[in-house]
């Protein structure tokens, strides 16, 4: 331990202040006009679809095309998930199928 | 003594038209059909929440505090962030600044939930205080069965993914550092689940354009700001776009 208790408390209500804020704040802001703004309304309609894609550049962000090694697992991965979930349409075998392949690809081949 | 007593009669049908005071068997029915939504999410939060909690035993932090963390902060990038915080000189300030970098995403998971989370009653600021990237993803696309009650099929893929996290991360502190087997590579469980919610969600419309917006600028922000600072303009950028095409999209979309 670095920081004493005081202090590591602390640093966990900060960590805990920073995510609960940026949660809150939506519902806080928006919730209460009774008659939505349209343009948020349109914003909740299509931001989910473009969220979702965010969040999947945002879990493949350390992918890099400096060898084989650091992009090809990831790709086959998910051009299986892809082609698991288009024959399948099983949420559970298209992931656990992606990812026992990663498993395989990044401890057994590269 | 007749008309007090009027209000205490309780039939089957109340139960289900005041949904804050929900019968076992309403809570069971909710129960039954939001795990097996979350069962991606119980694979990726047990190896990374073991993985966070083995960090936290390495530079000296104990399972008390793994388990205080991940209760209340509930963000795995902002916790793994967070052992910087707790390994250098403290600086609170820089903590809350660095975990609202981080959590900025969260922003737009509320602004999509505006509607879905309306009427939620009391369930609402658990539902929110646990609106982690899983627990968004799934109550973007997984809708409960006929028969089910909305908020508690809701409230319970939020519990279960906190309930996750949490013991995932105490598991990690008690175990330290033993290894059952080679884990390379697991955490891809949760790539993988939001690539099938993305293709998911891909099937079940007819206009693509949000979702290539999203792919698009976050891919080119990624390249263009590199891998640690990309979310933030990102979420400028989709915003952009998506306030520039908004006639456009508003058209396609029937409305």
């Amino acid at each position: 331990m670095t920081l004493t208790p005081g202090q590591t408390l602390i640093i966990i209500c900060m960590v805990t202040l920073g995510t609960v804020i940026t949660r809150f704040l939506p519902f806080i802001l928006f919730q209460n006009n009774k008659n939505q703004n349209a343009y948020i309304t349109y914003l909740g309609k299509v931001l989910p679809y473009a969220v979702i894609g965010m969040l999947v550049v945002y879990c493949l962000k350390g992918v890099n095309f400096q060898s084989p090694a650091n992009w090809l697992p990831a790709a086959i991965a998910i051009v299986c998930i892809v082609m698991l979930h288009y024959w399948k349409s099983n949420t559970l075998l298209s992931i656990g199928g992606g990812t026992v392949i990663y498993m395989f690809l990044v401890q057994a081949v590269f | 003594m007749k008309e007090n007593n009027r209000p205490l009669e309780l039939n089957p049908g109340t139960f289900l038209e005041s949904p804050d005071t929900a019968s076992r068997q309403v809570l069971k029915k909710a129960l039954t059909a939001a795990f097996p939504h979350t069962i991606p999410v119980l694979t990726g939060f047990t190896f990374l929440g073991i993985a966070y909690g083995i960090l936290m035993d390495s530079k000296g932090y104990g399972v008390g505090w793994t388990f205080l963390m991940s209760l209340f902060a509930f963000a795995g990038s902002a916790q793994y962030v967070a052992i910087t915080f707790l390994t250098s000189v403290f600086n609170p300030l820089y903590a809350l600044l660095m975990t609202l970098m981080i959590n900025a995403r969260h922003l737009f998971y509320g602004l999509s939930l505006l509607d879905k989370y309306k009427n939620m009653g009391r369930l609402k600021p658990y539902l929110i205080f646990g609106l982690c990237d899983e627990t968004f993803s799934i109550v973007c696309s997984a809708e409960p069965p006929a028969g089910v009650n909305k908020k508690w099929f809701v409230f319970f893929i939020t519990l279960l993914d906190h309930c996750y996290w949490v013991l995932g991360s105490v598991l990690g502190g008690l175990l330290g550092s033993m290894i059952f087997f080679n884990t390379q590579g697991l955490d891809f469980v949760l790539t993988a689940l939001f690539v099938v919610i993305f293709l998911e969600q891909w099937k079940s419309q007819k206009n693509h354009k949000p979702a290539i917006i999203g792919v698009l600028c976050s891919a080119i922000c990624l390249l263009v700001f590199g891998p640690g600072n990309f979310i933030i303009p990102s979420m400028a950028a989709i915003l952009l776009v998506l306030t520039l095409l908004r006639k456009q999209l508003a058209e396609e979309d029937g409305k």
